[in-house]
């Protein structure tokens, strides 16, 4: 009797649990489905952010890819170009008098002056490349698609409105007559840009090309990976297989894991004050900004290249001991070879980290404007990041797309860069 | 013209024919094959040693004179120049020496060319000639000498295997320690110059100065501000955009890594991980340029549409697209540490039925905590060292303000303005930047130092 009133009791006791488990059911499992959803809204918002960043560089970059050009009829007057010599002629003038043939109505100095503006300084450039290669075209009339100024490239485009009042408007109103004539008489098309991917920097939009900074980039990275390559794997061999455990390791280890972990611009105050202060090495050259690169990405490599070592088992290393091979022999000819792949990957990843790296190159003064383009190690350059930031500081409104169209670049080779680590990792990987 | 670049092309090509000379040496010395086995290293070795001597002295050599090369010419044509020039003060005479430079690698000179300078421009190019020539026949009799040396010491006693490895090991070593050589590099350049701009500005006037405005006149009777080096609004500032930064990163990081780690199957991680890392390998000068040009326009006309003063260079436009670029940094190091709770905890909180938020919530988050904030405190460092997305979207202006839509300016900005254009080099102006230098080094060091530590400790715990 008493035994059943007890497991009554303990029923309702129990049934109590169960019916306060139950209440709080509801709630638990919608607490439950709420915590799933804000982990899968931080994922969306960062894939979000990360879409809204590519699309809108490339819509704001892909327009840079054309540059408006316009035809002018360029009667090569030898009368002008007899004044001077062929490379210091006034090759500006012919420009200016095609404009005046073909706008013959144009008249007064601030007119002629507007009309002047539409077409590009780089034309008269154009112009006497054409005479210096073949002197023949003296003295004749040709049709020449030259470059526009950046401002009729924007309205070409589209970036300047008709209907803005002319004062707030970069083009006036009489250029828009000019430009409405000129393409009815098909005289104003869109090409492709080349002058972006074949000439260095300069002030006028039109005329202004990642070119110079590329090769800066190339240069700069050449000198980086020539020591951060050899100098990382070195150092991770030494500590991975040779080094003993004392204070002398634990103190190198220390400073490689911190030296990782220091801000770039800090590695660009070293460079300035040893490289440049100390050793006089030249400004603003990519034999420097690759010094300073070395320093910044060998900790990634070494620690990269460490891992892929520790990767290798240690029954490769005792079999190659076992067969007599001494210890240097063994990680030459067995370990290292296993871990290449690792290294590479990692090498890789340093790179592209090295490629896109700004700060400490401003340090350095490879932030100079530089329109040559760089033909050395000690040449002064700039480096892609560094262009894009320049650019992106300029007025301009055409500035705006090349930077972003530049940016595209750097993405794009950061893009294939990282995509051949993974290529790399994914063919290689062996698993032990 | 023999140049240094062409110099060492040569000695390499030269230690690749010593190595050819020495291993055909060891061939003829041992004569045949039972010869060969006799000899205490293979014939490789003999060549690598050979190679090795020819190359390593001669490098030594190379890497020692082109370091002082440049300070004894100069010196030289100092010497050489007219009594009244060297007699200037000694910044001017670098303007001169400059000029010379300029001069020398066919530059502009900003100032007309008299006799003295194309003078000196021509004997500096003449030293530089004759240096030049002189390195290389050094250089390269060093290399031949070592290689024909050691080509007669070649014998089946000469443990060449052992001499090789023994200095390939030290080359090994002196690699490993370039690491603790770039510390020291880094510590000193910045201290020195720290040092002799705290003999300047005092250090408290520093630290606890309420007023940033570095310019300063440079000459005496120059109208303009003495300049302040009073730090905290840098520092203040500096610290509103990391805060910022880690109000977007670290939640959203956070929910991505448990999200990733805890909820999603296999092809959806797949998929969304390498998506988030690519956030890491955007370059800071794209974020910045992003900051600048999207970001900060849409905060302003949205602030102005709720009636709000917003600065079009505000703290918020700036932290946001920094947090943005520190998620996949918390993410992944949060994933490694949230993985790395042992499943039995797990299971066990699963077991007592609780639902898997409240697993993750009371259980694994817990177990996890120190290697979280070991993460987050080396997102705040790399927060407060970030220069580009700053420099290029928070503004130059040192204002103490609380207010995020206000203009700040940090800690990298000032270094970057301070440096970046053409300054004396002892004015305090240019010292205050590795003044901030050191600051932002002694700062994130004692995060990273913390953080490690504390990462190291938890991931023991587990083992």
């Amino acid at each position: 009797m008493s035994n059943l009133h007890v497991t009554t009791a303990k029923r309702t006791a129990s049934r109590k649990a169960i019916d306060i488990v139950n209440a709080g059911l509801a709630r638990r499992y919608r607490a439950e489905k709420r915590f799933r959803l804000y982990g899968i809204a931080a994922i969306v918002a960062s894939l979000v952010f990360l879409s809204i960043l590519f699309i809108s560089i490339f819509a704001k970059g892909y327009p840079a890819f054309q540059q408006t050009y316009l035809k002018l009829d360029v009667f090569f007057d030898p009368e002008i170009l007899a004044r001077n010599s062929l490379t210091t002629a006034d090759y500006p003038g012919l420009v200016k008098q095609s404009l005046r043939r073909m706008f013959p109505e144009v008249q007064g100095r601030r007119d002629k002056r507007m009309l002047y503006r539409m077409v590009s300084s780089g034309a008269a450039f154009q112009l006497r490349n054409m005479v210096l290669d073949n002197p023949d075209v003296i003295g004749q009339t040709i049709a020449l698609w030259v470059p526009a100024d950046d401002d009729v490239d924007m309205f070409s485009k589209g970036h300047i409105q008709r209907d803005v009042p002319e004062s707030e408007r970069r083009i006036k109103d009489k250029q828009l007559a000019w430009l409405d004539r000129l393409s009815l008489e098909e005289r104003i098309e869109k090409r492709f840009n080349r002058v972006l991917f074949t000439a260095g920097d300069s002030r006028e939009p039109e005329l202004a090309g990642i070119w110079g900074a590329v090769m800066g980039s190339f240069y700069t990275l050449v000198v980086t990976l020539l020591l951060s390559f050899p100098i990382g794997i070195a150092a991770a061999v030494y500590l991975e297989e040779f080094a003993p455990k004392n204070k002398w390791t634990d103190l190198i280890e220390v400073n490689i894991n911190n030296l990782a972990a220091v801000p770039s611009i800090v590695f660009g105050l070293l460079g300035l004050a040893v490289f440049l202060n100390f050793f006089g090495l030249p400004r603003s050259a990519p034999l420097v900004g690759g010094l300073v690169l070395t320093l910044m990405t060998l900790p990634t490599i070494i620690i990269a290249s460490r891992a892929s070592l520790q990767a290798v088992p240690p029954s490769i290393r005792e079999a190659a001991l076992g067969i007599g091979a001494s210890q240097m022999q063994m990680v030459a000819h067995h370990v290292l070879p296993l871990a290449m792949p690792g290294i590479l990957t990692g090498t890789i990843i340093g790179m592209a980290r090295a490629l896109g790296e700004s700060a400490p190159l401003l340090m350095i003064g490879m932030v100079a404007f530089i329109v040559d383009i760089p033909g050395g190690f000690t040449d002064p350059s700039t480096v892609l990041p560094v262009q894009i930031f320049l650019w992106a500081d300029s007025p301009e409104r055409a500035f705006v797309e090349r930077t972003s169209a530049a940016t595209m670049v750097l993405l794009a080779f950061l893009i294939i860069m990282n995509a051949t680590a993974v290529y790399l990792r994914k063919r290689f990987e062996r698993r032990w | 013209m023999i140049t240094p670049s062409i110099t060492f092309m040569v000695l390499i090509m030269l230690s690749f024919g010593a190595f050819w000379i020495g291993r055909r040496r060891a061939f003829a010395v041992a004569g045949n094959r039972a010869g060969l086995i006799a000899m205490h290293s293979r014939p490789v070795y003999y060549g690598l040693l050979t190679a090795l001597w020819c190359a390593v002295p001669a490098l030594l050599i190379f890497s020692a004179w082109t370091i002082f090369e440049g300070a004894i010419i100069t010196q030289l044509v100092v010497n050489d120049l007219p009594d009244e020039i060297r007699s200037l003060p000694p910044d001017r005479l670098n303007l001169v020496v400059n000029d010379i430079k300029n001069l020398v690698s066919g530059n502009v000179v900003a100032t007309k060319i008299d006799q003295n300078m194309q003078a000196a421009a021509d004997h500096y190019r003449h030293l530089r000639a004759l240096s030049n020539m002189a390195l290389a026949v050094v250089v390269l009799a060093a290399g031949m000498a070592a290689t024909l040396v050691l080509r007669q010491r070649i014998s089946g006693h000469l443990r060449a295997r052992n001499q090789v490895e023994r200095i390939i090991k030290w080359i090994l070593i002196a690699c490993s320690t370039l690491a603790i050589f770039t510390t020291i590099g880094i510590v000193l350049s910045v201290l020195f110059e720290a040092i002799r701009f705290f003999q300047v500005i005092p250090v408290t006037d520093f630290i606890f100065g309420l007023e940033w405005s570095p310019q300063m006149a440079i000459r005496e009777d120059q109208v303009g501000s003495s300049g302040a080096f009073g730090a905290i609004p840098v520092f203040a500032g500096t610290l509103m955009i990391s805060a910022i930064a880690m109000f977007v990163a670290v939640p959203i990081g956070l929910m991505s890594a448990i999200y990733l780690s805890e909820y999603a199957n296999r092809r959806f991680r797949a998929v969304a991980k390498p998506l988030m890392e690519i956030l890491a390998g955007i370059p800071t000068v794209v974020y910045g340029f992003f900051a600048a040009l999207i970001v900060a326009p849409v905060i302003r006309d949205a602030g102005i549409g709720i009636g709000l003063d917003v600065s079009s260079e505000s703290a918020l436009a700036a932290g946001l697209v920094m947090g943005v670029m520190i998620i996949p940094f918390v993410s992944s190091l949060s994933d490694d540490v949230i993985n790395a709770v042992p499943q039995a905890l797990r299971d066990g909180s699963y077991g007592l039925g609780a639902t898997q938020s409240e697993t993750i919530r009371q259980v694994v988050l817990p177990a996890a905590l120190p290697g979280i904030v070991g993460g987050v405190l080396l997102a705040i460092s790399r927060a407060i060292g970030e220069t580009m997305i700053v420099v290029m979207a928070a503004g130059l202006a040192a204002n103490l303000t609380a207010n995020p839509l206000k203009t700040v300016t940090t800690v990298t900005v000032q270094i970057v303005t301070l440096l970046v254009g053409d300054q004396e080099f002892d004015s305090p102006k240019t010292l205050a930047a590795f003044a901030l230098g050191l600051v932002l080094f002694i700062a994130t060091l004692i995060l990273n130092v913390i953080a490690l530590q504390v990462v190291r400790k938890y991931r023991e715990q587990y083992e």
